[in-house]
């Protein structure tokens, strides 16, 4: 399989990264060296075999339901570009 | 006698104990030695106030006789561990400012062991890339370099990635070890371009909490350090369960010193045949059999083994890796942390803030796993490559049911390369690096690379060796046994000093 010019725009935009038109074509053919290099998995005889979810063994662990971690607002949002009393400030949302 | 930089990080541990020097000195030892090295770019921000402080300390832990495992001891962090404090930035121009209000499990047990932080290393931008070349704090420089008819080249080599920081600043004597971490051979391959050690430990040894994901099924953390002890000595300190990270195993950690000195009277060592690549350089062969040669003579039974879904780990991965990067670097978006770029409304400055932000490798790689999750091509890529690697895994189970204690393989397929060289090569070029050490993050094991001789050009390679889940004691035991027969490999020269 291999991608257009759309497609890459599409992915791009899904991806939520802006491209400008001189990155695309660039984009396009590195993108389509890594598809054409996983290509060769479609040879793999894969029937019957269940998709990997957990590379160790291991049963998901489960804690009590209780109160482990909180009451850091000021540590959360002290990174934040833009903030006003402990909240992310972004550009308007909702007309 | 040796600069105190120079020592193993065993020998420093002995010699501060012994009070043969204090925490103080061999602290500023090092920050001499890097404040020497800017050449090497090795280091994004040394943090000298720190290193001080924590090594005051540390004398006073030694003289009150209450010294820990690691007590003055100092060493790197790769600057994708969070430390809190500290700026980290995981190589990209997005984290731009971040600060952690917290620190990683990893480095909260060297703290807690004593070791003291002397900054932090350099690396390919979020861990993507095989020669730290994609980092937006510029290339590290490797401190080795090619020799011919006797005279040093001055051309600058890579020295890997992505931990590339840790490995050059160990090779060069920055620090004695240095915290490290492996997705597809982030920690091997540059151990192996630069005459060290580096042991990726089986996944789940390391708690994950605090190191800045990039792909979560496959990212471990692991030490890189001059010895194969001394690698002991930190996974020692690094590893053990942590409740914040749901896939860190609750099991003891064994004493992996205790285990260097065990030999290998009695394994059995796979050679796994498709290891053996088209167009191999016939040095790597022969390292390849040299060093199944000297496990031989130890005492270990050498078999041939088959691996036959190896050809298929390697775009297996660049399909796992990517989606769940893509998914992982999502959260870069200019609101919580990092760099913000405004746009013309909420997802304008989100593209906008994203374009900015990250590299050309990485936003490649977070297209690719967008494109490969996308509607209609997740079976065909994504839960394709995941049975794949189910095959994978079981290739493995089937060498180790059969007896294999063990499996001998080259770390990388060529020596380290020129900064450039590979810069007009497609991706798929460089992604070829990992072809020996991507299988073993594709089924979650344990893998060590150490040193076993030079190149016609007097460049450094390595050896790998791979071991069956939470086995690493076999693997420090192993690989101990190759150190001994290659001798110590150490750089010819410091010419950045």
């Amino acid at each position: 399989m291999s991608v257009d010019e759309t497609t890459v725009r599409r992915i791009a935009h899904l991806a939520r990264i802006a491209v400008t038109d001189e990155e695309v074509g660039p984009l396009q053919g590195e993108l389509n060296a890594i598809l054409a290099f996983v290509e060769q998995l479609g040879a793999v005889d894969v029937a019957g075999v269940e998709p990997m979810t957990s590379v160790t063994p291991m049963r998901m662990k489960k804690r009590e339901d209780v109160v482990t971690a909180g009451g850091r607002a000021a540590d959360i949002v002290a990174n934040a570009p833009e903030t006003e009393d402990n909240y992310f400030l972004v550009p308007k949302v909702v007309e | 006698m040796t600069a105190l930089n120079e020592l193993t990080l065993a020998e420093a541990r002995d010699g501060l104990k012994a009070k043969d020097f204090s925490a103080r000195e061999i602290a500023q030892a090092h920050l001499d030695a890097i404040e020497k090295a800017q050449a090497l770019n090795a280091y994004i921000v040394a943090t000298p106030d720190r290193a001080l402080k924590m090594a005051e300390v540390s004398d006073e832990k030694i003289a009150k006789g209450e010294a820990r495992p690691l007590e003055g001891l100092p060493l790197g962090i790769k600057d994708l561990f969070a430390t809190q404090g500290v700026h980290t930035t995981a190589g990209s121009k997005i984290l731009e400012g971040f600060e952690p209000h917290y620190e990683s499990n990893v480095s909260t047990q060297l703290w807690r062991d004593g070791a003291v932080m002397l900054g932090k290393l350099n690396l390919d931008e979020f861990a993507m890339g095989s020669s730290n070349e994609t980092s937006a704090y510029g290339k590290t420089i490797s401190p080795w370099r090619r020799q011919e008819n006797g005279t040093f080249s001055d051309a600058p080599l890579v020295p890997g990635g992505s931990s590339g920081g840790s490995a050059a600043a160990v090779a060069a004597h920055l620090c004695l070890g240095a915290t490290a971490t492996d997705t597809g051979g982030s920690i091997r391959q540059p151990a192996a371009f630069t005459g060290t050690v580096g042991i990726k430990p089986t996944y789940g040894r390391c708690s994950r909490w605090g190191i800045i994901a990039f792909a979560s099924s496959l990212d471990q953390a692991g030490p890189i350090a001059r010895t194969v002890q001394d690698c002991a000595i930190l996974l020692g300190s690094m590893a053990g369960h942590d409740p914040r990270d749901t896939t860190s195993v609750d099991m003891p950690v064994p004493d992996f010193e205790a285990a260097i000195s065990r030999g290998v009277k009695g394994l059995t060592i796979g050679i796994p045949r498709e290891y053996r690549v088209e167009g191999m350089p016939a040095e790597i062969q022969r390292l390849w059999d040299q060093g199944a040669e000297w496990l031989k003579e130890a005492g270990a039974t050498v078999r041939e083994i088959s691996l036959p879904h190896t050809q298929y780990a390697l775009p297996a991965y660049y399909i796992v890796a990517p989606a769940e990067a893509s998914s992982n670097l999502a959260r870069y978006d200019g609101v919580r942390y990092g760099l913000r770029v405004p746009g013309r409304d909420i997802a304008g400055m989100y593209e906008n803030t994203r374009a900015a932000g990250f590299g050309r490798e990485v936003k490649r790689r977070i297209m690719i796993g967008t494109y490969v999750l996308s509607a209609g091509y997740y079976d065909a890529y994504y839960v394709r490559a995941q049975k794949i690697r189910t095959l994978i895994k079981r290739d493995f189970e089937a060498a180790y049911a059969s007896g294999i204690d063990a499996i001998l393989t080259p770390a990388t397929p060529s020596a380290a390369f020129g900064v450039g060289e590979m810069a007009s090569a497609d991706p798929v070029e460089m992604y070829l690096n990992d072809v020996f050490t991507v299988t073993v993050n594709m089924a979650g094991l344990p893998g060590i690379a150490v040193p076993a001789g030079l190149d016609a050009q007097g460049l450094p390679l390595g050896l790998q060796l791979i071991g069956r889940p939470f086995d690493e004691e076999t693997l420090f035991a192993a690989a101990q046994v190759v150190e001994n027969a290659a001798g110590r490999i150490s750089l010819p020269k410091a010419w950045w000093a």
